[in-house]
Protein backbone atom coordinates (compact mmCIF):
# COMPACT_ATOMS: atom_id res chain seq x y z
CA UNK A 1 0.00 0.00 0.00
CA UNK A 2 1.56 3.46 -0.84
CA UNK A 3 2.23 5.24 2.41
CA UNK A 4 -0.48 8.50 1.68
CA UNK A 5 -2.65 5.43 1.39
CA UNK A 6 -1.60 4.27 4.34
CA UNK A 7 -1.48 7.32 6.41
CA UNK A 8 -4.93 8.57 5.23
CA UNK A 9 -5.88 4.77 6.51
CA UNK A 10 -4.52 5.02 9.97
CA UNK A 11 -5.96 8.62 10.46
CA UNK A 12 -9.60 6.95 9.68
CA UNK A 13 -8.22 4.54 12.37
CA UNK A 14 -7.02 7.61 14.72
CA UNK A 15 -10.48 9.18 13.96
CA UNK A 16 -12.28 6.26 15.48
CA UNK A 17 -10.15 6.32 18.31
CA UNK A 18 -10.81 9.70 19.09
CA UNK A 19 -14.65 8.80 18.90
CA UNK A 20 -14.09 5.88 21.02
CA UNK A 21 -12.85 8.58 24.10
CA UNK A 22 -15.09 11.34 23.70
CA UNK A 23 -17.97 8.09 23.90
CA UNK A 24 -15.52 6.45 26.96
CA UNK A 25 -14.09 9.32 28.64
CA UNK A 26 -15.37 12.72 27.87
CA UNK A 27 -19.10 12.11 27.48
CA UNK A 28 -19.47 12.17 30.94
CA UNK A 29 -21.17 14.62 32.94
CA UNK A 30 -18.87 14.88 36.04
CA UNK A 31 -16.00 15.44 33.52
CA UNK A 32 -17.57 18.23 31.43
CA UNK A 33 -18.97 19.87 34.57
CA UNK A 34 -15.63 19.65 35.91
CA UNK A 35 -13.68 20.78 33.04
CA UNK A 36 -16.12 24.05 33.14
CA UNK A 37 -16.26 24.68 37.12
CA UNK A 38 -12.67 24.24 37.80
CA UNK A 39 -10.77 26.70 35.54
CA UNK A 40 -13.79 29.24 36.09
CA UNK A 41 -13.36 29.04 40.21
CA UNK A 42 -9.44 28.81 39.64
CA UNK A 43 -9.68 32.36 37.43
CA UNK A 44 -12.51 33.86 40.07
CA UNK A 45 -10.03 33.15 43.02
CA UNK A 46 -7.84 35.57 41.39
CA UNK A 47 -9.94 38.08 39.71
CA UNK A 48 -12.43 38.57 42.50
CA UNK A 49 -11.90 41.86 44.24
CA UNK A 50 -9.55 43.27 41.36
CA UNK A 51 -11.57 44.96 39.36
CA UNK A 52 -10.77 44.09 36.08
CA UNK A 53 -12.53 45.02 33.06
CA UNK A 54 -14.38 42.22 31.16
CA UNK A 55 -12.17 42.54 28.50
CA UNK A 56 -9.05 41.90 30.32
CA UNK A 57 -10.97 38.99 32.14
CA UNK A 58 -12.18 36.76 29.16
CA UNK A 59 -9.10 35.78 27.40
CA UNK A 60 -7.51 35.12 30.76
CA UNK A 61 -10.62 32.94 31.34
CA UNK A 62 -10.79 31.58 27.95
CA UNK A 63 -7.03 30.30 28.08
CA UNK A 64 -7.15 28.72 31.75
CA UNK A 65 -10.37 26.70 30.27
CA UNK A 66 -8.73 25.60 27.39
CA UNK A 67 -5.57 25.13 28.51
CA UNK A 68 -6.98 22.58 31.46
CA UNK A 69 -9.66 20.65 29.45
CA UNK A 70 -7.29 20.20 26.66
CA UNK A 71 -4.76 18.67 28.83
CA UNK A 72 -7.49 17.23 31.65
CA UNK A 73 -8.19 13.74 30.26
CA UNK A 74 -5.87 13.04 27.31
CA UNK A 75 -2.41 12.19 29.86
CA UNK A 76 -4.45 9.88 31.77
CA UNK A 77 -6.41 7.59 28.88
CA UNK A 78 -3.34 5.67 27.95
CA UNK A 79 -2.20 4.84 31.32
CA UNK A 80 -6.32 4.21 32.37
CA UNK A 81 -6.45 1.84 29.15
CA UNK A 82 -3.23 -0.09 30.48
CA UNK A 83 -4.50 -0.56 33.89
CA UNK A 84 -8.29 -1.80 32.49
CA UNK A 85 -6.57 -3.96 29.94
CA UNK A 86 -7.78 -2.39 27.25
CA UNK A 87 -4.52 -1.05 26.00
CA UNK A 88 -2.97 -4.74 25.03
CA UNK A 89 -6.35 -5.34 22.69
CA UNK A 90 -5.61 -2.14 21.11
CA UNK A 91 -2.41 -2.44 20.37
CA UNK A 92 -2.64 -5.31 18.80
CA UNK A 93 -4.99 -4.18 16.62
CA UNK A 94 -3.82 -3.12 13.02
CA UNK A 95 -2.93 0.09 14.45
CA UNK A 96 0.43 2.00 14.82
CA UNK A 97 1.38 3.57 18.44
CA UNK A 98 1.18 7.28 16.72
CA UNK A 99 -2.41 6.43 15.10
CA UNK A 100 -3.46 5.62 19.05
CA UNK A 101 -1.98 8.74 20.57
CA UNK A 102 -3.26 10.54 17.23
CA UNK A 103 -6.40 9.49 18.12
CA UNK A 104 -6.28 10.60 22.18
CA UNK A 105 -5.05 13.77 20.83
CA UNK A 106 -7.67 14.61 18.68
CA UNK A 107 -10.73 13.59 21.38
CA UNK A 108 -8.54 15.81 23.71
CA UNK A 109 -8.63 18.59 20.75
CA UNK A 110 -12.30 18.46 20.41
CA UNK A 111 -13.28 18.57 24.11
CA UNK A 112 -10.84 21.29 24.48
CA UNK A 113 -12.60 23.47 21.54
CA UNK A 114 -16.27 22.11 22.79
CA UNK A 115 -15.46 23.38 26.21
CA UNK A 116 -14.02 27.00 25.17
CA UNK A 117 -17.03 27.69 23.51
CA UNK A 118 -18.46 28.44 27.03
CA UNK A 119 -16.12 31.13 28.24
CA UNK A 120 -16.79 32.28 24.31
CA UNK A 121 -20.42 32.89 24.77
CA UNK A 122 -19.93 34.24 27.78
CA UNK A 123 -17.67 36.96 27.17
CA UNK A 124 -20.20 37.85 24.27
CA UNK A 125 -23.05 38.02 26.78
CA UNK A 126 -21.30 40.39 28.51
CA UNK A 127 -20.82 42.83 25.68
CA UNK A 128 -16.88 41.91 24.53
CA UNK A 129 -16.26 42.16 20.57
CA UNK A 130 -13.76 40.04 18.83
CA UNK A 131 -12.03 42.75 16.91
CA UNK A 132 -10.29 39.84 14.45
CA UNK A 133 -12.65 37.29 14.52
CA UNK A 134 -10.33 34.95 11.69
CA UNK A 135 -7.35 35.46 13.65
CA UNK A 136 -9.25 34.54 16.82
CA UNK A 137 -10.71 31.65 15.60
CA UNK A 138 -7.59 30.12 14.38
CA UNK A 139 -5.79 30.74 17.80
CA UNK A 140 -8.23 29.02 19.42
CA UNK A 141 -7.85 26.31 17.11
CA UNK A 142 -4.06 26.23 17.15
CA UNK A 143 -3.98 26.22 21.01
CA UNK A 144 -6.83 23.89 21.43
CA UNK A 145 -4.49 21.53 19.27
CA UNK A 146 -1.44 23.09 20.55
CA UNK A 147 -2.64 21.82 24.52
CA UNK A 148 -4.18 18.61 23.28
CA UNK A 149 -0.83 17.50 22.07
CA UNK A 150 1.01 18.27 25.24
CA UNK A 151 -1.42 15.95 27.11
CA UNK A 152 0.14 13.02 25.97
CA UNK A 153 3.76 14.25 27.04
CA UNK A 154 2.77 13.92 30.31
CA UNK A 155 2.04 10.28 30.40
CA UNK A 156 5.25 9.35 28.78
CA UNK A 157 6.86 7.62 31.85
CA UNK A 158 5.16 3.97 31.61
CA UNK A 159 3.72 4.06 34.84
CA UNK A 160 0.25 2.59 34.52
CA UNK A 161 -0.96 4.89 37.75
CA UNK A 162 -3.81 7.29 36.05
CA UNK A 163 -2.97 9.48 39.51
CA UNK A 164 0.90 9.48 39.11
CA UNK A 165 0.57 10.67 35.48
CA UNK A 166 -2.03 13.37 37.05
CA UNK A 167 0.43 14.31 39.32
CA UNK A 168 2.90 15.09 37.34
CA UNK A 169 0.76 16.95 34.78
CA UNK A 170 -0.20 19.20 38.01
CA UNK A 171 3.58 19.79 38.77
CA UNK A 172 3.75 21.54 34.99
CA UNK A 173 0.23 22.81 34.54
CA UNK A 174 -0.69 25.16 37.55
CA UNK A 175 3.08 26.97 37.18
CA UNK A 176 2.29 27.52 33.79
CA UNK A 177 -0.86 29.19 34.65
CA UNK A 178 0.55 31.73 36.43
CA UNK A 179 3.76 32.77 34.46
CA UNK A 180 1.43 33.08 31.04
CA UNK A 181 0.14 36.49 31.38
CA UNK A 182 -3.41 35.51 32.52
CA UNK A 183 -3.64 37.22 35.58
CA UNK A 184 -0.79 39.91 35.18
CA UNK A 185 -0.37 41.40 31.50
CA UNK A 186 2.99 40.63 30.17
CA UNK A 187 3.43 44.35 29.89
CA UNK A 188 3.69 44.66 34.11
CA UNK A 189 6.33 42.01 34.00
CA UNK A 190 9.53 42.35 34.97
CA UNK A 191 12.35 41.23 32.31
CA UNK A 192 12.32 37.70 33.97
CA UNK A 193 9.33 37.51 34.38
CA UNK A 194 9.08 37.84 30.90
CA UNK A 195 11.53 35.51 29.75
CA UNK A 196 10.08 32.78 32.12
CA UNK A 197 6.55 33.34 30.27
CA UNK A 198 8.23 32.57 27.03
CA UNK A 199 8.59 29.37 27.79
CA UNK A 200 4.64 28.71 28.11
CA UNK A 201 2.95 27.86 24.88
CA UNK A 202 -0.32 29.46 26.88
CA UNK A 203 1.17 32.84 26.68
CA UNK A 204 0.98 33.00 22.99
CA UNK A 205 -2.30 32.38 23.68
CA UNK A 206 -3.20 34.17 25.65
CA UNK A 207 -1.52 37.27 24.18
CA UNK A 208 -3.65 36.44 20.67
CA UNK A 209 -7.18 36.37 22.49
CA UNK A 210 -5.89 39.94 23.86
CA UNK A 211 -5.23 41.39 20.80
CA UNK A 212 -8.99 39.70 19.35
CA UNK A 213 -10.80 41.21 22.42
CA UNK A 214 -8.64 43.90 23.60
CA UNK A 215 -7.11 44.97 20.21
CA UNK A 216 -3.27 45.12 21.93
CA UNK A 217 -0.84 42.14 22.42
CA UNK A 218 2.36 42.51 23.62
CA UNK A 219 3.88 40.48 20.43
CA UNK A 220 3.30 40.20 16.93
CA UNK A 221 0.20 38.35 16.51
CA UNK A 222 2.99 36.55 13.58
CA UNK A 223 4.69 35.70 16.69
CA UNK A 224 2.42 34.05 18.26
CA UNK A 225 0.87 31.76 16.28
CA UNK A 226 3.91 30.98 14.90
CA UNK A 227 5.06 30.05 18.58
CA UNK A 228 1.60 28.15 19.06
CA UNK A 229 2.42 26.15 15.76
CA UNK A 230 6.35 25.47 16.98
CA UNK A 231 5.26 24.20 20.34
CA UNK A 232 2.34 21.71 18.26
CA UNK A 233 5.49 20.54 16.84
CA UNK A 234 7.43 19.90 19.31
CA UNK A 235 4.77 18.52 21.46
CA UNK A 236 3.69 15.83 18.69
CA UNK A 237 6.92 15.30 17.74
CA UNK A 238 7.70 14.39 21.27
CA UNK A 239 4.66 12.59 22.15
CA UNK A 240 4.83 10.66 18.98
CA UNK A 241 8.53 9.20 19.68
CA UNK A 242 8.43 8.98 23.08
CA UNK A 243 5.50 7.05 23.56
CA UNK A 244 6.75 4.26 20.97
CA UNK A 245 9.40 3.40 23.28
CA UNK A 246 6.96 2.92 26.33
CA UNK A 247 4.04 1.79 25.40
CA UNK A 248 5.09 -1.59 24.41
CA UNK A 249 6.06 -1.46 28.56
CA UNK A 250 2.99 -0.68 30.05
CA UNK A 251 2.21 -4.44 29.15
CA UNK B 1 8.94 -19.20 2.84
CA UNK B 2 6.63 -21.75 3.29
CA UNK B 3 3.45 -21.44 1.89
CA UNK B 4 2.19 -24.28 4.13
CA UNK B 5 3.56 -22.19 7.06
CA UNK B 6 1.70 -19.62 8.64
CA UNK B 7 3.99 -18.61 11.73
CA UNK B 8 7.67 -18.87 11.65
CA UNK B 9 9.76 -17.98 14.54
CA UNK B 10 13.53 -17.53 14.21
CA UNK B 11 15.85 -17.46 17.34
CA UNK B 12 13.01 -14.87 19.34
CA UNK B 13 14.24 -13.63 22.66
CA UNK B 14 13.18 -11.48 25.04
CA UNK B 15 15.12 -9.71 28.30
CA UNK B 16 13.41 -7.90 31.18
CA UNK B 17 16.20 -6.48 32.42
CA UNK B 18 18.60 -9.05 33.57
CA UNK B 19 16.02 -11.77 33.12
CA UNK B 20 15.74 -13.58 29.89
CA UNK B 21 12.20 -14.59 29.36
CA UNK B 22 12.20 -16.17 26.05
CA UNK B 23 15.67 -17.77 25.32
CA UNK B 24 16.39 -17.82 21.26
CA UNK B 25 13.36 -20.10 20.67
CA UNK B 26 12.03 -21.37 16.83
CA UNK B 27 9.29 -23.33 15.78
CA UNK B 28 7.25 -23.47 12.56
CA UNK B 29 3.11 -23.57 12.75
CA UNK B 30 1.55 -25.08 9.40
CA UNK B 31 -1.46 -23.27 8.21
CA UNK B 32 -4.58 -24.35 9.09
CA UNK B 33 -3.11 -26.15 12.14
CA UNK B 34 -4.08 -25.97 16.19
CA UNK B 35 -1.26 -25.16 17.77
CA UNK B 36 -0.88 -25.30 21.19
CA UNK B 37 1.67 -23.67 23.47
CA UNK B 38 2.46 -25.07 26.88
CA UNK B 39 4.12 -24.08 30.11
CA UNK B 40 4.06 -23.18 33.51
CA UNK B 41 3.75 -19.98 34.91
CA UNK B 42 6.87 -17.04 34.11
CA UNK B 43 7.77 -20.10 31.52
CA UNK B 44 7.23 -17.24 28.63
CA UNK B 45 4.35 -18.17 27.10
CA UNK B 46 2.51 -14.59 27.13
CA UNK B 47 5.56 -13.11 26.50
CA UNK B 48 6.32 -15.35 23.22
CA UNK B 49 2.40 -14.38 21.98
CA UNK B 50 2.62 -10.80 22.62
CA UNK B 51 5.88 -10.69 20.70
CA UNK B 52 3.70 -12.38 17.77
CA UNK B 53 1.04 -9.78 17.90
CA UNK B 54 3.75 -7.02 18.04
CA UNK B 55 2.45 -5.83 21.47
CA UNK B 56 6.09 -6.27 22.62
CA UNK B 57 9.31 -5.69 20.72
CA UNK B 58 11.56 -9.00 20.45
CA UNK B 59 15.24 -8.00 21.52
CA UNK B 60 16.81 -10.56 18.73
CA UNK B 61 15.63 -13.01 16.70
CA UNK B 62 12.66 -12.28 13.97
CA UNK B 63 9.25 -13.70 13.40
CA UNK B 64 6.53 -13.44 11.09
CA UNK B 65 2.52 -14.26 10.24
CA UNK B 66 1.63 -15.31 6.86
CA UNK B 67 4.68 -14.42 5.47
CA UNK B 68 4.45 -10.75 6.99
CA UNK B 69 6.91 -9.45 9.65
CA UNK B 70 5.02 -9.97 12.91
CA UNK B 71 3.96 -6.89 14.49
CA UNK B 72 3.58 -5.60 11.69
CA UNK B 73 0.11 -3.21 9.91
CA UNK B 74 -0.10 -6.28 7.48
CA UNK B 75 0.47 -9.12 10.37
CA UNK B 76 -1.68 -7.28 12.60
CA UNK B 77 -4.53 -7.06 9.64
CA UNK B 78 -4.72 -11.05 9.05
CA UNK B 79 -4.43 -11.80 12.95
CA UNK B 80 -6.96 -12.17 15.60
CA UNK B 81 -6.24 -11.86 19.16
CA UNK B 82 -7.43 -12.92 22.60
CA UNK B 83 -4.86 -11.72 24.58
CA UNK B 84 -4.81 -12.95 28.62
CA UNK B 85 -6.34 -11.04 30.89
CA UNK B 86 -7.71 -8.40 28.33
CA UNK B 87 -10.76 -6.20 29.13
CA UNK B 88 -13.24 -4.93 26.32
CA UNK B 89 -14.33 -1.11 27.33
CA UNK B 90 -16.70 -1.18 30.10
CA UNK B 91 -18.50 1.49 29.28
CA UNK B 92 -19.48 0.74 25.33
CA UNK B 93 -21.87 -1.93 24.95
CA UNK B 94 -21.37 -5.61 23.64
CA UNK B 95 -21.79 -4.67 19.96
CA UNK B 96 -19.96 -1.02 20.52
CA UNK B 97 -17.29 -2.93 21.59
CA UNK B 98 -17.33 -5.27 18.06
CA UNK B 99 -18.32 -2.28 15.63
CA UNK B 100 -15.32 -0.38 17.17
CA UNK B 101 -12.74 -3.60 16.89
CA UNK B 102 -14.56 -3.43 13.24
CA UNK B 103 -13.74 -0.10 12.19
CA UNK B 104 -9.89 -0.69 13.72
CA UNK B 105 -9.73 -3.61 11.37
CA UNK B 106 -10.79 -1.35 8.71
CA UNK B 107 -14.20 -3.53 8.11
CA UNK B 108 -16.83 -2.18 6.01
CA UNK B 109 -20.01 -1.21 8.01
CA UNK B 110 -22.59 -3.60 6.55
CA UNK B 111 -19.99 -6.67 7.02
CA UNK B 112 -19.44 -5.62 10.18
CA UNK B 113 -22.90 -5.67 11.35
CA UNK B 114 -23.59 -8.84 9.28
CA UNK B 115 -20.37 -11.02 10.51
CA UNK B 116 -21.29 -9.49 14.36
CA UNK B 117 -24.85 -10.39 14.40
CA UNK B 118 -23.71 -14.06 13.47
CA UNK B 119 -20.77 -13.96 15.73
CA UNK B 120 -22.89 -13.00 18.88
CA UNK B 121 -25.23 -15.44 18.00
CA UNK B 122 -22.89 -18.27 17.88
CA UNK B 123 -21.54 -17.46 21.44
CA UNK B 124 -25.30 -16.28 22.79
CA UNK B 125 -24.87 -12.59 23.75
CA UNK B 126 -27.10 -11.74 20.72
CA UNK B 127 -29.77 -11.03 23.08
CA UNK B 128 -27.72 -8.83 25.58
CA UNK B 129 -26.08 -7.03 22.70
CA UNK B 130 -26.91 -3.38 24.22
CA UNK B 131 -26.03 -3.94 27.50
CA UNK B 132 -22.99 -2.30 28.94
CA UNK B 133 -20.28 -4.99 28.95
CA UNK B 134 -20.04 -3.78 32.66
CA UNK B 135 -22.90 -5.99 33.06
CA UNK B 136 -21.51 -9.08 31.56
CA UNK B 137 -20.14 -11.58 33.44
CA UNK B 138 -16.87 -13.40 33.09
CA UNK B 139 -17.83 -15.72 30.40
CA UNK B 140 -19.58 -13.45 28.67
CA UNK B 141 -17.00 -11.17 28.76
CA UNK B 142 -14.06 -13.68 27.39
CA UNK B 143 -16.72 -14.68 24.46
CA UNK B 144 -17.44 -11.24 23.39
CA UNK B 145 -13.87 -10.85 23.33
CA UNK B 146 -13.55 -13.87 21.35
CA UNK B 147 -16.01 -12.49 19.09
CA UNK B 148 -14.08 -8.79 18.73
CA UNK B 149 -10.92 -11.50 17.70
CA UNK B 150 -13.34 -12.81 15.05
CA UNK B 151 -15.08 -9.96 13.54
CA UNK B 152 -11.97 -8.94 11.20
CA UNK B 153 -12.28 -13.08 10.13
CA UNK B 154 -8.93 -13.62 10.64
CA UNK B 155 -6.24 -16.09 9.22
CA UNK B 156 -4.43 -16.86 11.61
CA UNK B 157 -5.73 -16.30 15.70
CA UNK B 158 -3.62 -15.93 19.35
CA UNK B 159 -5.44 -16.93 22.42
CA UNK B 160 -4.08 -16.46 25.47
CA UNK B 161 -5.78 -18.75 27.64
CA UNK B 162 -8.91 -18.35 27.09
CA UNK B 163 -11.18 -20.38 28.83
CA UNK B 164 -9.13 -19.70 32.54
CA UNK B 165 -11.37 -19.43 35.29
CA UNK B 166 -14.30 -19.58 33.07
CA UNK B 167 -17.55 -21.48 33.56
CA UNK B 168 -18.28 -24.98 32.18
CA UNK B 169 -20.51 -24.12 29.38
CA UNK B 170 -18.37 -21.27 28.07
CA UNK B 171 -15.18 -23.00 28.19
CA UNK B 172 -17.40 -25.61 25.87
CA UNK B 173 -18.59 -22.79 23.92
CA UNK B 174 -15.42 -21.50 23.12
CA UNK B 175 -13.93 -24.86 22.43
CA UNK B 176 -16.37 -26.16 20.30
CA UNK B 177 -15.58 -22.47 17.90
CA UNK B 178 -12.18 -22.82 18.03
CA UNK B 179 -12.90 -26.71 16.91
CA UNK B 180 -15.15 -25.23 14.03
CA UNK B 181 -12.76 -22.50 12.84
CA UNK B 182 -10.24 -24.69 12.41
CA UNK B 183 -12.25 -27.24 10.87
CA UNK B 184 -13.07 -24.09 8.15
CA UNK B 185 -8.79 -23.65 7.73
CA UNK B 186 -7.98 -20.83 10.67
CA UNK B 187 -4.70 -21.34 12.04
CA UNK B 188 -4.74 -21.22 15.68
CA UNK B 189 -1.88 -20.67 18.07
CA UNK B 190 -3.61 -21.58 21.74
CA UNK B 191 -1.57 -20.80 25.17
CA UNK B 192 -3.61 -22.69 27.55
CA UNK B 193 -2.57 -24.40 31.38
CA UNK B 194 -5.58 -26.75 30.54
CA UNK B 195 -3.31 -30.21 29.63
CA UNK B 196 -7.19 -31.92 28.75
CA UNK B 197 -7.90 -28.85 26.30
CA UNK B 198 -4.67 -28.98 24.88
CA UNK B 199 -5.40 -32.93 24.22
CA UNK B 200 -8.38 -32.38 22.61
CA UNK B 201 -7.43 -29.68 20.57
CA UNK B 202 -4.19 -29.32 19.33
CA UNK B 203 -2.92 -30.82 16.25
CA UNK B 204 0.74 -30.07 17.77
CA UNK B 205 1.93 -28.81 21.05
CA UNK B 206 4.97 -26.97 22.29
CA UNK B 207 6.54 -27.29 25.87
CA UNK B 208 8.59 -23.92 27.04
CA UNK B 209 10.09 -23.47 30.11
CA UNK B 210 12.32 -21.49 31.42
CA UNK B 211 11.92 -19.38 28.06
CA UNK B 212 12.93 -22.73 26.08
CA UNK B 213 11.06 -25.01 23.98
CA UNK B 214 11.74 -28.28 25.45
CA UNK B 215 9.60 -30.10 23.63
CA UNK B 216 7.27 -29.73 20.17
CA UNK B 217 5.12 -32.81 18.83
CA UNK B 218 1.64 -34.17 18.75
CA UNK B 219 0.16 -34.56 22.00
CA UNK B 220 0.20 -38.35 21.74
CA UNK B 221 3.41 -38.47 20.78
CA UNK B 222 4.87 -36.62 23.55
CA UNK B 223 2.69 -38.93 25.95
CA UNK B 224 3.74 -41.54 24.41
CA UNK B 225 7.71 -40.96 24.09
CA UNK B 226 7.79 -40.23 27.94
CA UNK B 227 9.88 -43.27 28.96
CA UNK B 228 8.93 -44.29 32.62
CA UNK B 229 5.97 -42.79 33.05
CA UNK B 230 3.72 -45.45 32.57
CA UNK B 231 2.16 -46.90 35.58
CA UNK B 232 -0.10 -49.50 37.17
CA UNK B 233 -2.33 -48.52 39.31
CA UNK B 234 -3.17 -51.22 41.87
CA UNK B 235 -5.09 -52.02 45.30
CA UNK B 236 -4.79 -54.56 47.59
CA UNK B 237 -7.37 -56.03 50.43
CA UNK B 238 -4.44 -55.83 52.77
CA UNK B 239 -1.95 -52.73 53.79
CA UNK B 240 1.21 -53.32 52.00
CA UNK B 241 4.46 -51.24 52.62
CA UNK B 242 5.45 -48.90 49.23
CA UNK B 243 9.10 -49.87 50.06
CA UNK B 244 8.46 -53.41 49.62
CA UNK B 245 6.28 -52.82 46.23
CA UNK B 246 9.36 -50.26 45.17
CA UNK B 247 11.64 -53.91 44.62
CA UNK B 248 9.18 -55.31 42.55
CA UNK B 249 11.56 -55.94 39.34
CA UNK B 250 11.00 -53.39 37.22
CA UNK B 251 9.38 -50.90 39.12
CA UNK B 252 10.95 -47.17 38.84
CA UNK B 253 8.58 -45.44 41.66
CA UNK B 254 5.93 -45.76 43.97
CA UNK B 255 2.81 -43.15 44.50
CA UNK B 256 0.30 -44.10 47.45
CA UNK B 257 -2.97 -42.84 46.50
CA UNK B 258 -5.55 -43.27 49.21
CA UNK B 259 -5.87 -46.91 49.04
CA UNK B 260 -4.33 -47.42 45.87
CA UNK B 261 -0.90 -47.44 44.81
CA UNK B 262 0.84 -46.28 41.32
CA UNK B 263 3.88 -48.23 40.59
CA UNK B 264 5.62 -46.44 37.54
CA UNK B 265 7.51 -48.67 35.34
CA UNK B 266 8.89 -48.70 31.13
CA UNK B 267 7.17 -51.93 31.15
CA UNK B 268 3.71 -52.20 32.13
CA UNK B 269 2.71 -55.54 31.04
CA UNK B 270 5.75 -57.29 32.74
CA UNK B 271 4.80 -55.56 35.99
CA UNK B 272 1.17 -56.26 35.99
CA UNK B 273 2.75 -60.37 35.53
CA UNK B 274 5.37 -59.29 38.74
CA UNK B 275 2.16 -58.33 40.57
CA UNK B 276 0.22 -61.54 39.91
CA UNK B 277 2.82 -63.54 41.33
CA UNK B 278 3.86 -60.98 44.31
CA UNK B 279 -0.09 -61.27 45.44
CA UNK B 280 -0.16 -65.09 45.33
CA UNK B 281 3.01 -65.47 46.90
CA UNK B 282 2.46 -63.42 49.94
CA UNK B 283 -1.75 -64.62 49.73
CA UNK B 284 -3.04 -60.92 49.18
CA UNK B 285 -6.02 -60.26 46.99
CA UNK B 286 -5.97 -58.07 44.35
CA UNK B 287 -8.42 -55.70 44.37
CA UNK B 288 -8.18 -53.53 41.21
CA UNK B 289 -5.68 -53.05 38.64
CA UNK B 290 -5.35 -50.99 35.81
CA UNK B 291 -2.88 -49.96 33.35
CA UNK B 292 -2.11 -46.08 33.08
CA UNK B 293 -0.61 -44.55 29.67
CA UNK B 294 0.81 -40.99 30.25
CA UNK B 295 -1.34 -37.65 30.11
CA UNK B 296 -0.57 -35.20 28.32
CA UNK B 297 0.03 -33.43 32.17
CA UNK B 298 2.47 -36.58 33.05
CA UNK B 299 4.57 -35.98 29.93
CA UNK B 300 4.29 -32.01 30.40
CA UNK B 301 5.97 -32.42 34.11
CA UNK B 302 8.34 -34.80 33.50
CA UNK B 303 9.37 -32.50 29.99
CA UNK B 304 9.12 -29.47 32.77
CA UNK B 305 10.93 -31.37 36.00
CA UNK B 306 13.72 -32.48 33.55
CA UNK B 307 14.55 -28.61 32.20
CA UNK B 308 14.33 -27.52 36.00
CA UNK B 309 17.30 -30.63 36.78
CA UNK B 310 19.51 -29.71 34.07
CA UNK B 311 19.18 -25.89 35.41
Amino acid sequence: MPETALVREQMRRSLVIARKDIRIYYSKGPVIIFGVLFPVFLFLSFTIGRHLSVDFMIPGLLGMVLFFTATSISPIVVPWEAQAKTLERLMSCPVRIETIIVGDILASFAFGLGISLVPIILGLFLGITVASPLIFAIAVILAALCFASLGPVFSIPPTNLPATINMIASVVKFPVVFISGIFIPLDELPAWGQAVAYISPLTYFTDIARYSIQGRGHLPVAVDLLALLAFTSLFLVVALKLHQKTMPRRI
Amino acid sequence: MNNDVAIQVANLSKYYGQLLAVDHISFTVGRGELFGFLGPNGAGKTTTVRMLTGVVIADEGSASILEYKAGSLKAKQVTGVVPEMANAYADLSGWDNLMLMAELYGIPASVARERGISLMQEMGLYPRKHSLVKTYSKGMKQRLILCMALVSDPEVLFLDEPTSGLDVQSARLIKDLLQSLNAKGKTIFLTTHDMDEANQLCDRVAIIDKGNIVAIDAPEKLRMATSGMHSVEVSFDNMVSPEVLANIPGVNAVKKLGDKYRLYTANPGELVVSLANYSSSHGLKVISLNILVPSLEDAFVALTEKETEHA
